[in-house]
């Protein structure tokens, strides 16, 4: 029988593949997000805010931020369950990178849909 | 079981295979991207709310300090990348091979470097 622990991992595919899948979503709006820039050309304040007012631009945006949020998750949790061995302290740790993440992603939301 | 084998850990004396100081770097790198993201949050934010704050963002990036910062936080997203989609080859069997995989991670290791010195000498 498996020994199954608060903290433990999603013991099976979901985390590996999330992290998976969330790499790619990133490393596509990356390239995209280097081509437009190359399209654009010097970057000034009006262009660059003209850059995300429109529609496409903040929800590709946002897909790139909920992949960085579940990435970062799987990664954070990845580190804690090989350094943070007292299961109350990775508890612990685990739960604070959650909330920061949250409220990260809180903020991503308000500062593209404030543009 | 006997566990008399000699283990050997002292850190400063493991000599790491390429391959392995990779991964560990993906590791770093991954974790500083992580630590940074309320400052590059902060710094996308005061790009893009007003004209004054754009300045206020410029000058922040004009200061050399902050450059530094940036242009290591550029490191750490290029070799977290370029590690990553070496990882994800892989996943698919790709390179596998021990040849093959200190060819990629040389690969990943030097790429990553060259472009961060190439766009952080372009955007100093």
């Amino acid at each position: 029988m498996v020994k199954r622990t608060v903290v433990g991992a999603h013991y099976g595919l979901r985390g590996w593949l999330a992290q998976r899948v969330s790499a790619v979503v990133m490393a596509v709006y990356a390239l995209l997000f280097v081509l437009v820039l190359a399209a654009i050309g010097p970057v000034d304040y009006a262009a660059w805010r003209a850059m995300f007012a429109s529609q496409a631009m903040k929800l590709a945006t946002f897909v790139f931020f909920v992949s960085l949020f579940v990435h970062a998750w799987v990664g954070m949790r990845d580190i804690l369950m090989d350094y943070a061995k007292p299961m109350s302290l990775r508890l612990a740790l685990e739960a604070l990178v959650v909330v920061l993440l949250l409220a990260w992603a809180g903020w991503a939301l308000q500062i593209l849909w404030s543009v | 079981m006997n566990h008399s084998h000699p283990k050997y850990l002292n850190l400063f004396e493991i000599r790491l295979p390429v391959p392995a100081l990779v991964s560990i770097l993906h590791r770093l790198s991954g974790l500083a991207l992580f630590l940074f993201l309320p400052y590059l949050l902060w710094l996308l934010q005061a790009s893009l709310s007003s004209p004054a704050s754009f300045e206020r963002y410029r000058a922040v990036l004009a200061n050399p300090f902050a450059k530094l910062i940036l242009i290591g936080l550029l490191w750490a997203f290029l070799h977290h990348l370029l590690a990553g989609l070496r990882f994800l080859a892989l996943d698919l069997h790709w390179g596998t091979e021990l040849a093959a995989a200190r060819t990629s991670s040389r690969l990943v290791l030097i790429g990553a470097l060259a472009l961060t010195l190439v766009l952080g000498l372009w955007l100093w």
